[in-house]
């Protein structure tokens, strides 16, 4: 069944209660802090105290020495580092495929350290206060390099050089090949489809732009941490809060260069992760602790480390140029987007620039997206990873085409609208997607139609669009004797997981919400899974539940033809779950409900146990429109959001709970990015900020109630039209913001915070 | 943190007995929101915490309309800013302990802990300063006065020779005619570090202000007692333009740096901004 208009639901669009919640509201839910083992060891990590770095010797024996230590490590003791890796080339430098030597020094640096907090050892102790002592007797002698954190400043000539051995062949504007040199750009791509200089030439109208942005990080609220134990038989078992145990399970495995089969994760309840809990950071350092001492060893990060070490999303420079015509028509758009991957390349540039235009029908069209790489920790993925920069940087540019034009914004992107057929900037054709329908629904929304009044308030709206993800997924249910369902799920469930696709299994059998136990597993225990990530894991673990559904009607069916006797094909399963043949030869109705039937299996050949594992392309790619209202105070440069509106193609709202609290939460972090958050390194390079108190993330009363409306566009790709929610709401606030600010006090802002300081420099 | 050694004061003599003994790792404990993270942070190193909550002196919260206020050291905010008395003599200080933290926070933070903790952007300084606190220090040679605003003499660093610990904090009664306000700027609505804040206090007689002070806090490595914005007020008439040379004076007279809280031009200029709105709310609520 593939949904085309949204079919009436028995449980798809109700608001269940969530099966982890009695857990969590009570405490009981088992995060990596409640680990607790026989012998258990702590271990604690020696961050750089410098940006850039030669390590020219580490001495840890007075550490080793010191009464309750255990075990001290440094990168010689990570086994994948010993492994012979050829100098890195171009291909091995693409983003996210960085060499596996890259990958153990990027968790125990290597010969440099190439940010401040970068991990240079680490110690298991049978207190955490020891080994906190410990790490002061580890004697590390530094010679301290040049460096860099800018993004435009790590692309000049003349830059401090993070690794002497990347080539490749591209120079700042992406002109110069020649590929002898020493270089920060780890790497270039280029979209590019039509004739920009016919485009251009056919303009009224052209706007140029460049924009920057800071670095943000994800700011979840429970910091990493792992525990491990590597046992004498060589199994590694692995308790850690991550986005993918399997993820985590094969980075791990690379690293220390042990067979995949010998490393088990053990996914705990995860405390946020927004793309932070991809990477892994502590994971081999506790297992090569726990080899050591032979003892279980568990770490976990404090808020300075986290912000320090684990990745924050990029710093971005934007240059973005749009050529229309009177009516509003774009003609030619010409794009270049560099962002800073931090100490090894990877930044998310390259999702970035795929979707900078998506939003739009645009024939002439060059996208360049360079990655760059700078002493600051290695960026990870956040929510829609690269999209809010680029997209920043167009809707901006938009916002003031649509000024000069003197037309609604709304028209004018209405105009020039993507849709089903017209070609992205991959030159793929869009399939079904509901840009136009959140225009228009942006356009009658009460919010846009209503006066705004007062002095220094502003309203503006931007546009925002991700591709969502498709990936592997794996899961197996067993049906119990009482028609009970135990659910097994690959997938670590970040935003409400195990009740959207239980609802999906219940919806495809028929039965109850209430009746199926779900569970996240181990990575010995269920098939393969991707990240919980990419907007991804209430799509693709539907189409997988969906697939268990249909084993398990196909085998309820056969065991109600063992049962009656007659050929399968004469049965048949109903939506409500019943399993109906013909009348028997005494004209007596044949039917069995779902539980009455599971009770017979057992002597029908025994209860059923079902797994599958399965990949789709066919996740849909969604947009969402945000309307601000907004107050500038002109004295102190501080915006207080008044209204805010965000109206999102959801595909089908499985647990329409979930989704506005899924768009809620993009607003919010959305808008920390527009006006607060960043990292602020001090000429040294080192991070100045990291800490809740400093790192500013939007509080409760920073905010007013989040309006979300839903347009449900079912994604034609998918049983029941899920689309992914959690991304798309992060992309349009930075754009929305600025634009209303602009509105306000008529002072156009091109970088991101525009906090009240920023503020106050331009009105002062 | 390490294991850290802890002694229950028993009155204050035991406390300056105790604090003298231990030397510089010791550290008074009051309500611990400060010291606990910092020692947990190793930011400080701490061998004896002195609890002093258990000694009536320190947790004392009196007011007579002839004498005035006595808060002890380690009296937690949510009694100072509860009380009565407190809201409706010095609601400057309300203005300031209110937003210290949140409720948790407040259920044990003190006034002597944010001045003890000698922080330029603590947040009580400059309320306490405009209102003429004054604190009362005991040490091994007995006990002395010293102003809040002669408190401080660098960031974390104040007057307290070995052995001295603040018992409490006075402040004069109101008069007639005197109203006092404070208010901060945080780039949040809470939960928030100032990036500058300002103090103001007025007396008016006969349409003309008589007397008055400003203090201003995170603008300098202490905070700042700012008379020449006090002078600027004094013998003369309300008006926006009095205002306005205050504010100007109590900018002149900020030394901020610029760091991730703020910049030297954002700071300058918030000195007066405060100042100016801190004065026109105190003259609102002069009774
Ligand atoms: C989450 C959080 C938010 C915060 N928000 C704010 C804020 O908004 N504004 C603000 O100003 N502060 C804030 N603080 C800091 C802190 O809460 C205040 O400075 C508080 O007033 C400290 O009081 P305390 O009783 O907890 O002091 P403690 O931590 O007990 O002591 C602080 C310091 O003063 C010394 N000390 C304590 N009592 C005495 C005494 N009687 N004599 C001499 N020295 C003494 C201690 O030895 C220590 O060095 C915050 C802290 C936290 C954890």
């Amino acid at each position: 069944m593939v949904a085309t208009g949204k079919p009436q639901y028995k449980i798809i669009g109700t608001r269940p209660r969530r099966p982890d919640g009695v857990d969590k509201v009570t405490g009981r839910a088992q995060y990596g802090a409640d680990i607790k083992l026989e012998g258990l060891l702590y271990g604690a990590v020696l961050r750089s105290p410098h940006a850039h770095a030669l390590i020219k010797s580490i001495d840890t024996s007075k550490a080793e020495a010191l009464d309750g230590v255990h075990a001290v490590i440094t990168n010689a003791d990570l086994v994948g580092s010993g492994q012979t890796v050829q100098p890195a080339t171009a291909e091995a430098l693409e983003p996210g495929k960085a060499s596996p030597r890259w990958a153990a020094e990027s968790i125990l640096a290597g010969p440099k350290v190439l940010y401040h907090g970068h991990a240079v050892a680490a110690v298991a102790a049978d207190d955490v206060h020891i080994a906190q002592d410990a790490l002061e007797l580890i004697d590390v002698e530094y010679e301290i390099l040049p460096h860099v954190v800018d993004v435009q400043d790590a692309m000049l000539d003349g830059a401090p050089i993070l690794h002497p051995q990347l080539r490749t062949g591209v120079r700042a504007a992406g002109v110069d090949t020649r590929s002898d040199i020493e270089t920060n750009l780890a790497s270039h791509m280029r979209l590019e489809s039509g004739d920009i200089e016919k485009g251009f030439a056919a303009a009224d109208l052209t706007i140029e732009r460049e924009f920057t942005s800071s670095q943000f990080h994800q700011g979840y609220i429970e910091p990493q941490n792992a525990t491990a134990f590597w046992s004498h038989d060589g199994r590694i078992n692995i308790w850690t809060s991550t986005q993918g145990s399997f993820m985590a399970r094969d980075a791990t495995a690379d690293v220390l260069g042990v067979p995949v089969a010998q490393v088990k994760v053990i996914p705990m309840e995860i405390g946020g992760g927004f793309g932070g809990k991809i990477p892994i950071y502590l994971e081999p350092m506790a297992a090569v602790l726990s080899k050591k001492s032979s003892r279980p060893v568990k770490m976990w990060m404090d808020r300075e480390a986290v912000f320090q070490a684990t990745g924050p999303t990029a710093s971005s420079y934007s240059k973005v140029k749009i050529g229309v015509t009177n009516d509003g028509t774009i003609t030619a758009a010409e794009c270049l987007f560099a962002m800073g991957a931090g100490g090894y390349p990877g930044s998310p540039v390259g999702a970035g620039v795929m979707c900078a235009l998506a939003p739009y029908k645009i024939d002439n069209q060059v996208i360049d997206g360079l990655d760059v790489v700078l002493n600051t920790p290695k960026t990870s993925a956040y929510r829609a990873p690269g999209a809010p920069a680029t997209e920043y940087a167009v809707e901006s540019v938009m916002d003031e085409i649509a000024e000069q034009l003197d037309m609604d914004p709304i028209d004018l992107r209405l105009v020039n609208v993507a849709e089903e057929g017209v070609k992205n900037s991959s030159g793929t054709p869009w399939p079904k997607i509901g840009a136009k329908d959140v225009l228009e629904a942006m356009k009658s929304h009460p919010h846009y139609l209503s006066e705004i009044q007062g002095e220094d308030v502003g309203r503006g709206i931007a546009i925002g669009f991700w591709f969502n993800g498709g990936m592997e997924s794996s899961s197996s249910a067993r049906v119990n004797k009482d028609g009970s369902i135990a659910l097994i799920l690959g997938s670590v469930d970040i935003g409400g997981s195990r009740a959207s696709i239980s609802m999906q299994l219940a919806e495809t059998l028929g039965v109850t919400y209430e009746q199926i136990a779900p569970q996240v597993t181990d990575t010995d225990s269920v098939g393969y899974t991707a990240v919980t990530g990419g907007s991804r894991t209430t799509f693709a673990g539907g189409w997988v539940v969906y697939e268990l559904g249909q084993m398990i009607k196909a085998e309820m069916i056969s065991r109600a033809s063992k049962i009656w006797d007659i050929s399968g094909d004469e049965i048949t399963y109903s939506d409500e779950g019943t399993v109906v043949g013909p009348d028997d030869a005494e004209g007596n109705k044949r039917a069995f409900s779902f539980n009455e039937l599971a009770s017979k299996l057992q002597a029908t050949g025994g209860l059923i146990a079902v797994s599958a594992s399965s990949s789709h392309t066919t996740q849909g790619a969604a947009y969402g429109g945000h309307i601000v209202d907004l107050k500038v105070d002109r004295d102190t440069g501080k915006t207080e959001i008044l209204r805010y509106t965000a109206i999102q193609d959801v595909g089908t709202a499985i647990h329409p709970d979930y989704v506005e609290g899924q768009i809620q939460g993009g607003i919010a972090q959305g808008v920390g990015m527009a006006l607060n958050e960043e990292y602020y390194y001090d000429s040294d390079g080192h991070l100045m900020n990291g800490s809740f108190l400093d790192y500013r993330v939007p509080v409760a009363n920073d905010l007013p109630m989040l309006d979300v409306e839903m347009v449900e566009v079912p994604n034609p790709g998918h049983p029941f039209g899920v689309r992914g929610v959690g991304e798309v709401p992060i992309v349009p606030p930075q754009p929305t913001i600025r634009n209303a600010i602009y509105d306000a006090i008529g002072v156009r802002f091109y970088h991101t915070p525009m906090s009240p300081r920023r503020v106050l420099d331009e009105l002062l | 943190m390490q294991a850290v050694n802890y002694a229950r004061a028993t009155d204050v003599d035991d406390a300056i007995r105790l604090l003298s003994e231990g030397g510089e790792n010791a550290r008074v404990l009051a309500g611990g929101t400060d010291l606990i993270v910092q020692a947990r942070e190793r930011k400080r190193k701490v061998d004896l915490l002195v609890d002093v909550k258990h000694v009536e002196e320190f947790m004392v919260l009196e007011f007579d309309s002839s004498t005035g206020l006595k808060v002890g050291a380690a009296t937690p905010l949510y009694q100072v800013y509860g009380d009565n008395n407190v809201k409706i003599n010095y609601p400057a200080l309300v203005d300031a302990s209110t937003v210290i933290g949140g409720k948790a926070i407040q259920g044990r933070a003190s006034l002597g802990g944010n001045l003890g903790n000698s922080s330029p952007a603590g947040d009580s300084l400059a309320a306490m300063i405009v209102l003429g606190g004054v604190a009362t220090i005991a040490g091994p040679n007995g006990r002395r006065e010293v102003p809040v605003g002669e408190f401080c003499t660098g960031p974390g660093q104040n007057v307290l020779e070995s052995g001295e610990l603040i018992v409490y904090i006075s402040f004069p009664p109101v008069g007639d005619g005197e109203g006092a306000a404070w208010e901060r700027f945080i780039p949040r609505n809470e939960m928030d570090i100032a990036v500058a804040s300002a103090g103001a206090w007025v007396k008016i007689e006969d349409g003309s202000v008589t007397d008055a002070r400003i203090a201003l806090g995170a603008v300098a490595a202490t905070p700042l007692v700012a008379s020449d914005a006090a002078e600027a007020l004094i013998g003369r008439p309300l008006t926006d333009e009095t205002i306005s040379s205050a504010g100007d004076a109590a900018s002149a007279i900020a030394r901020p740096i610029t760091d991730m809280r703020g910049s030297i031009k954002q700071r300058k200029h918030l000195a007066k901004i405060l100042t100016e709105r801190t004065i026109r709310t105190a003259v609102e609520r002069i009774r």
